[in-house]
């Protein structure tokens, strides 16, 4: 079967004696590496300059608030249970009288943390979620020197009321359709 | 009248020191740019404008990088192999002649810090002492790498100096001198040297590329055979020096093959351009520095390009194919020569 037209037939025959000092496949050689020496660079330069990426990329997650600035995560511990790295880590609490701006439920997440050093940006834990909390993003996680700085707590992972980062990219058309289904709208206020 | 020699041969042995040091220092760089380059890639280019800060940034690197001395090393053999190496890498400039005379005041004075009538034997003799940087870096290191890497270097730079001998050899009795001086100047009336020895000049640029350590020859610090070879125990500046002294190596030997066998500093029809003096004399460094940056590319266009040769294939290549090539050379040249002064009119 052929796959390119780029395949040579092999031989192993005696090289003739233009082949055995080696100068013209030398010559020949240095010619191809002085041709790439012109051609267009491959590098991206890096911070100034970012590949794109695909739309469905699974970058740095982020816990999402509702419109009205209340935490979606309600701490049912689904998205642990699905992590296959098991790098979600949570704390259940009780929602406290007078808290009911900034948690939707009754109970929500006290503690919740990410290692992004297990984390493998599999999804499972955006799939799991049945309040639509946890989203991947586009972000890509920073590097830093020390371990401890890649578990993420709740402050690195719930969104900013006044810089809300949009997950909708994220959303396939399946989804989509789903969400619209009013039999599964879990979501709405009561 | 020998204050003002002294002081000029002063400056000038200054000038040449301090030339040879930025471009062997700016060699690391374009070494790296080249890499570069051939591979598609941009290289160094974020210390300053085009990254050229890069080798200053490099230099303060190993400055100030920890300084090893293992405890079962020879203390100070380990600190002379380095010092051996970079001393030797800078004596070799002084008989190269970087351009033609130069008039001040009413004197005439050459730009070549000493032009002995023995200057080629000279240069093979300094690269021979080179040898030994190396190998006693290896012997001080105590270390079974070192060792092996340092063996392969003086085997080898031995083995291919005798190649480089016998093809300077042939250049020798066709030019009847062994001064630098000389051998340019003859060039500035007649042709460049290598349109009469084609075979030498390959054979020499060959044996040049082994004895400056450089790919396809680079054995001795063979990085995934021998994990560094002769220099594995070295770290710091001493390192650095090591490093360093190959890079004015490959200087030194490119301004060898353009003075021996392209010119040196002479350029065609420069009689005829209506230059005089000293202004011919800019123009002609200029060129001669043309020359010896092309080749300095040349080495690293060739190291981007072949892979590394097997010892036994580098032994081969040395004794069976070199040194008999270099002989047969030189006896062509004995031919001609005889030919033409009458030896075979009988």
């Amino acid at each position: 079967m052929q796959l390119t037209n780029r395949s040579k037939q092999v031989a192993d025959t005696k090289m003739t004696w233009v082949e055995r000092i080696y100068l013209p496949a030398i010559f020949k050689g240095m010619m191809i590496t002085i041709s790439h020496f012109f051609k267009k660079k491959v590098t991206y330069q890096y911070p100034e300059q970012k590949r794109d990426i695909a739309p469905v990329y699974r970058g740095q997650h982020v816990l999402k608030r509702d419109d009205h600035g209340a935490e979606r995560c309600t701490a049912c511990g689904l998205c642990a249970v699905a992590c296959p790295a098991e790098a979600i880590t949570m704390v259940a609490e009780e929602r406290k009288k007078g808290d009911e701006k900034h948690y939707r439920e009754e109970k929500y997440a006290g503690i919740y943390e990410i290692n992004m050093l297990r984390c493998i940006f599999c999804g499972l834990c955006e799939e799991a979620c049945p309040k639509e909390a946890i989203f991947l993003t586009d972000r890509i996680v920073p590097t830093t020197f020390h371990r401890e700085d890649y578990i993420y707590g709740k402050d690195r992972l719930v969104e900013k009321m006044d810089e809300r980062i949009d997950v909708s990219v994220r959303q396939t058309q399946n989804l989509a359709n789903f969400k619209k289904n009013s039999e599964y709208a879990h979501n709405k206020l009561k | 009248m020998l204050p003002i020699e002294i002081i000029y041969k002063i400056i000038l042995i200054l000038a040449v020191f301090t030339v040879t040091l930025v471009v062997a220092m700016y060699s690391t760089y374009a070494e790296r740019k080249v890499a570069g380059f051939i591979q598609d890639r941009y290289g160094p280019n974020r210390a300053g404008p085009f990254g050229i800060f890069q080798p200053l940034a490099d230099g303060l690197k190993m400055f100030t990088k920890q300084e090893f001395i293992p405890d079962s090393s020879d203390k100070q053999l380990f600190v002379l192999g380095p010092s051996l190496a970079m001393l030797t890498a800078c004596m070799t400039g002084v008989v190269i002649p970087w351009g033609g005379d130069i008039t001040i005041g009413d004197k005439i004075v050459k730009l070549q810090i000493t032009d002995i009538n023995i200057g080629i034997l000279y240069l093979l003799g300094v690269v021979s002492v080179g040898v030994y940087g190396i190998m006693i870096g290896g012997w001080a290191s105590n270390n079974k790498y070192s060792l092996l890497g340092a063996l392969r270097a003086s085997s080898q730079m031995i083995s291919y100096e005798i190649a480089l001998g016998l093809a300077l050899i042939s250049l020798i009795m066709m030019t009847g001198t062994l001064s630098l001086g000389e051998i340019v100047r003859q060039q500035d009336e007649g042709l460049a040297n290598v349109v009469y020895q084609p075979l030498g000049f390959l054979i020499f640029l060959i044996c040049a590329f082994a004895e400056t350590n450089r790919a396809p020859f680079d054995l001795p610090e063979s990085e995934n055979e021998l994990i560094g070879g002769y220099h594995t125990e070295y770290s710091s500046m001493k390192l650095g020096f090591y490093l360093f002294a190959e890079y004015i190596n490959m200087f030194i030997s490119s301004a060898l093959i353009a003075s021996l066998y392209f010119g040196g500093y002479n350029f065609p029809f420069q009689h005829s351009l209506g230059l005089e003096g000293n202004m011919l004399s800019m123009v002609q460094t200029f060129v001669f520095f043309m020359k010896v940056f092309f080749f300095i590319f040349f080495y690293m266009w060739v190291r981007w390009t072949l892979p590394r040769f097997r010892f036994d294939q580098l032994m081969n290549l040395g004794w069976k194919t070199l040194i008999p090539l270099a002989i047969l050379n030189m006896f062509i040249t004995g031919i001609v020569i005889g030919y033409k002064n009458g030896f075979f009119n009988f």
